[in-house]
């Protein structure tokens, strides 16, 4: 079928169409941004798996999701690329600094940040990019998004088929953004009233000693 | 735009991702690394939804949609998430998950289910560590 594709597209080469007609190796200014700050984000995620500084890690983290809003409002996805900013750089890193901060991450580098099976974990995902972008360019090579016309994720029109088409999912996530509300809590309070009856635990030498380790 | 960019923007991300979880030892730090999968995902789901958004003539944003959801089902795991890591290290004092072990089957382990009696008296060698296990 992509051969097909890739015959009908030649044979579309010719005629005046041909300067209107996409090329793969004459890239739009939109595709070189979103090159470019991919670029810039897969560095990020990078150095955030990789980095043996938990908290840069934790920054890391930030470069790379604010390049994912840069590249949805690229592909004209504005309200995604707003409630990204809002919920991931604003809440889930803040989240994650406090939880290194409350479990006591050593500032500086930390050598056991990575386990013994690093060059295992490294060959899954190699092999596993590898194959899955084999598969997927060959898949889409022939395919283009028309990023012109009305923009595809605005405000109006994510609004308007979330609360038209969406509202019945919509209202089942809000029961369950309850439940992890209530879980967290639950699993909070129920911590703290164990570590109220055995206060003295923590000094034995073998919770010193697992202290030390880390 | 050339639909192949965001879609192996998004397969190099959910690779790291998975380096990530494979690799990391301390859980807050794989916690980082689903998040880096779960946006991965994301990014396939927004560029998929404008691509069949021009295509089609009538679309219900599926893609925009299941976008939204996962954002708030992130949200929320990272909430429980942080909650399960925080109790555990409230009570092993460590949150790291090579050190978890009390359900691996191991040539080096005796059964989980012999807590001693006094869970907070230090005891000599995987007895105490177990005892403090099951605390």
């Amino acid at each position: 079928m992509t051969l097909a594709a890739t015959a009908g597209h030649l044979a579309a080469g010719p005629t005046p169409l041909a300067a209107a007609s996409h090329g793969f190796l004459s890239p739009t200014g939109v595709e070189i941004a979103f090159v470019l700050v991919g670029l810039v984000t897969l560095g990020a995620a990078v150095v955030t798996v990789t980095t043996r500084q938990l908290v840069h890690a934790a920054l890391w983290l930030v470069v790379a999701l604010g390049g994912l809003a840069v590249e949805y409002l690229l592909l004209t996805a504005e309200f995604i690329a707003w409630v990204q900013v809002l919920i991931y750089v604003g809440a889930v890193v803040v989240l994650l600094l406090f939880g290194l901060m409350l479990t006591r991450a050593p500032i500086g580098r930390s050598p056991d940040a990575d386990s013994g099976n690093r060059w295992a974990a490294l060959t899954v995902a190699v092999a596993a990019a590898a194959s899955l972008v084999w598969v997927v360019v060959d898949a889409f090579r022939t395919t283009w998004i028309d990023l012109d016309g009305p923009v595809a994720g605005s405000t109006a029109v994510t609004g308007a088929s979330l609360f038209q088409n969406w509202v019945l999912p919509f209202e089942a996530l809000s029961v369950l953004l309850l439940a992890a509300l209530v879980g967290a809590i639950v699993l909070s309070r129920r911590a703290k009233a164990d570590r109220a009856t055995d206060t003295g635990r923590p000094t034995t030498p073998n919770g010193s000693d697992k202290g030390g380790v880390r | 735009m050339h639909l192949a960019y965001p879609a192996v923007l998004s397969v190099l991300l959910f690779c790291t991702g998975l380096y990530g979880v494979l690799a990391r030892r301390n859980a807050i730090l794989v916690l980082m690394s689903v998040e880096l999968m779960l946006n991965a995902v994301n990014l396939n789901l927004v560029a998929f939804d404008v691509w069949l958004s021009k295509a089609a003539e009538e679309t219900l944003h599926s893609g925009q949609a299941l976008t939204l959801f996962t954002i708030a089902i992130a949200a929320a795991e990272i909430g429980i998430g942080l909650a399960i890591v925080l109790a555990v290290h409230r009570n092993r004092g460590t949150s790291d998950i090579d050190k978890l072990r009390d359900t691996a089957e191991g040539p080096d382990d005796d059964g989980p289910d012999d807590d001693g009696p006094g869970t907070g008296t230090p005891a000599a060698g995987p007895a105490a560590e177990k005892a403090e296990a099951t605390a």
